[in-house]
C-alpha cells in the first residue's frame, strides 16, 4: 500500500473543503472498497479523509411522507429499519441480498452508490484496464466476462456496476443529495451513474469533492414490489441479473390492467438500468404472459452480448418475466427470494 | 506519519502510534499480539478476521485502525469470561463445528453477532415476512453466516453449533 495522509473529520462542510483543495484526496465511509483498492493498488490517495464521525446518520419521514435516509446510515441498519421494511420491501431486500452480515454493517449508503466495479481487469493492476488506466485498453473484451454488460457498454468498457441497493433507488426513483464546493444539489439515482463511452473512468456524474449526504426516497407507491437476484452460488455473490419491480394493477374493471410499473435491471450495464422500454409495455396492458414476454423484449432487443455472457439475456428475460408473473399473481402468490442456479 | 490510537480489546486498554494505513486486523496481531481474529484472504471474502467492533461484527482487514479509534474490540478470546468458554465455544466443541480451526474465531464472531442481529429482529434476505419476528431457521443461519467460509467444509456442523447457541440462549 502506497502511503498516504489521514484525517478524521466531523463536519460536512469541512470534508467537502479539504477534498476541493486536494485533488489526490479520497474520502473513507465504511471502507469496504475502498480499503482493498488501497491494497489492491487500484487506487493511490495522498490524503485520505475519514468520514465515519459525519452526523449524516438518521433515518426521517419526509414532509412528502417519503423516506430521507442518511449517507453514513450503514446497509444493515437501512435494511433492518421498520419504515423500510414495511414500506420500501425491495429496498430492504435488495441491500439483504448484497455482500455478507459484516459487510453490511460496516457499508455506508453513500458508499454503496459509489463502490466500483469487480470487474477482475479493474482490480487487477497488471492488465489494462481503461476504467482505471484511460487508454491502456479493455482486457474484458475478449476475455472473461461472465460478470460483465451486455446493454450501454462501450468498445473502451464492458464492465457492470455491482451494487443491489441502487438497482432498487433506481427502481423506486430515488433522489441522491449531494454537498459540493458550490452547495447542494440534487440528483436522481437513475442519473447519478453514467454509461461507459469514451470516460469509463468516469463511474458517476460527481465532480471531485461533492459528497453524497442523504438518499431520498419518494413517499411509498400502490402495488406490489420485490427484488430478485441471480447468482452463481446461493449467497455472498455479485449479481448475473437482478431485478427490481413494482407494480400496480388494476382489477376494478372487468379485465385487470397494470396502472403502474417501473423495473429496474442490475448486473447487466455500467449503470442500473433502468427498463423503460420494459415500462412502456407493461402501462395499460393485461397483466399475463404474453405482456410480461413482449416487456422483456421489449427491453433486452437492444441487448450485445459478449462472448462469456450470452446466457445473461434470456436469463434477464426469465426473471423479469418469473418477478411480473410472481407480482400480480393475486394475494396469495409467496414470494420466493431464494436464488436460482445460474448455468451458461 | 504515525497517529496515536486508543483500543479497547477484549476488556483490556491500548495506546499505540500507527501508520494510516494499518488494519484493525493488522493492528490486534502485530502491534498488540492479539492472534484470535485470523488473516485469511485480507480482502473482506472469507471472513476469518471478524471481530465484534462495539457489538458489532465486521471484517477487521477491511477496516482501517484510526477509523476504531476508541472502540471496543471484542475477538472470540475475549467471548470467554475467566477462562471459561462461553455456550457458543461449547457448543462448536460439542457439534464439532470444525476441522483445522484456522476459520473458527471468525465464526464464533460472526456467530455471536449474527445471533444478537437475530434477536434484534434484524430481518435476512431469505426472511419470508420482513416485519414478522426472526425464526432462526438452518436456512436463515445459513444465509447469515454466508460471510464465513470454511475450507475444510464443516458448514453443516457449524449450522448446528450456532442453532445450538440460539437454542440455548432463548
Amino acid at each position: 500500500m502506497n502511503p498516504f495522509d489521514y484525517i478524521r473529520t466531523t463536519d460536512t462542510a469541512d470534508a467537502v473543503a479539504v477534498l476541493t483543495e486536494r485533488p489526490d484526496a479520497v474520502f473513507l465511509a465504511g471502507g469496504t472498497n475502498l480499503v482493498d483498492h488501497l491494497k489492491l493498488g487500484v487506487t493511490e490517495p495522498g490524503l485520505v479523509v475519514d468520514i465515519n464521525g459525519l452526523d449524516l446518520t438518521d433515518i426521517e419521514v419526509l414532509d412528502d411522507s417519503g423516506l430521507r435516509i442518511g449517507a453514513m446510515v450503514r446497509n444493515s441498519d437501512a435494511a433492518a429499519d421498520m419504515r423500510v421494511r414495511r414500506d420500501y420491501p425491495m429496498l430492504s431486500r435488495a441491500l439483504l441480498s448484497g455482500a455478507s452480515g459484516q459487510l453490511r454493517n460496516a457499508a455506508s449508503m453513500g458508499g454503496n452508490l459509489l463502490q466500483r466495479t469487480r470487474c477482475v481487469y479493474f482490480q487487477d493492476t497488471s492488465t489494462p484496464c481503461n476504467k482505471r488506466e484511460p487508454g491502456s485498453g479493455c482486457s474484458a473484451i475478449g476475455g472473461y466476462t461472465r460478470y460483465h454488460a451486455i446493454l450501454g457498454a462501450s468498445q473502451d468498457c464492458v464492465a457492470t456496476h455491482p451494487s443491489d441497493m441502487a438497482v432498487a433507488l433506481a427502481a423506486l426513483d430515488a433522489t441522491v443529495v449531494v454537498l459540493g464546493p458550490h452547495g447542494e444539489r440534487r440528483i436522481p439515482v437513475d442519473e447519478l451513474h453514467r454509461l461507459p463511452g469514451e470516460q469509463p473512468e468516469r463511474d458517476t456524474i460527481l465532480e471531485h469533492g461533492e459528497l453524497i449526504t442523504a438518499l431520498e426516497l419518494p413517499p411509498p407507491r400502490a402495488g406490489r414490489s420485490t427484488y430478485r437476484k441471480i447468482r452463481d452460488r446461493a449467497s455472498y455473490a455479485f449479481a448475473l441479473v437482478s431485478v427490481a419491480a413494482t407494480v400496480d394493477v388494476d382489477d376494478s374493471g372487468p379485465k385487470p390492467v397494470i396502472r403502474e410499473a417501473a423495473i429496474a435491471l442490475g448486473g447487466v450495464a455500467h449503470k442500473p438500468w433502468r427498463a423503460r422500454a420494459a415500462e412502456a409495455v407493461l402501462r395499460g396492458a393485461e397483466p399475463n404472459e404474453k405482456t410480461f414476454l413482449q416487456a422483456a423484449d421489449a427491453e433486452l432487443a437492444a441487448a450485445e452480448p459478449l462472448e462469456g455472457n450470452r446466457f445473461k439475456v434470456q436469463m434477464a428475460r426469465g426473471a423479469i418475466t418469473t418477478v411480473l408473473t410472481e407480482l400480480t399473481g393475486g394475494p396469495e402468490s409467496k414470494l420466493d427470494d431464494t436464488t436460482e442456479d445460474a448455468h451458461e | 506519519m504515525d497517529h496515536p490510537l486508543n483500543l479497547t480489546v477484549d476488556g483490556q486498554e491500548h495506546t499505540l502510534a500507527v501508520d494510516p494505513r494499518t488494519t484493525l486486523l493488522d493492528a490486534l496481531r502485530d502491534r498488540l499480539g492479539v492472534m484470535s481474529p485470523k488473516k485469511g484472504c485480507d480482502h473482506g471474502q472469507c471472513g476469518a478476521c471478524t471481530v465484534l467492533v462495539d457489538g458489532r461484527r465486521l471484517n477487521s482487514c477491511l477496516a482501517l485502525a484510526l477509523s476504531h479509534d476508541a472502540a471496543a474490540v471484542t475477538t472470540s478470546d475475549g467471548l470467554a469470561t475467566d477462562g471459561e468458554l462461553s455456550p457458543l465455544h461449547r457448543a462448536f466443541l460439542e457439534q464439532d463445528a470444525f476441522q483445522c480451526g484456522y476459520c473458527t474465531p471468525g465464526q464464533v464472531c460472526s456467530a455471536a453477532g449474527m445471533l444478537q442481529e437475530a434477536a434484534d429482529d434484524a430481518p435476512s434476505v431469505v426472511t419470508e415476512d420482513l416485519e414478522a419476528p426472526v425464526d432462526l431457521t438452518d436456512e436463515e443461519i445459513r444465509e447469515r453466516m454466508s460471510g464465513n467460509l470454511c475450507r475444510c467444509g464443516a458448514y453443516v456442523n457449524i449450522v448446528a453449533a450456532v442453532s445450538q447457541a440460539a437454542e440455548e440462549s432463548r
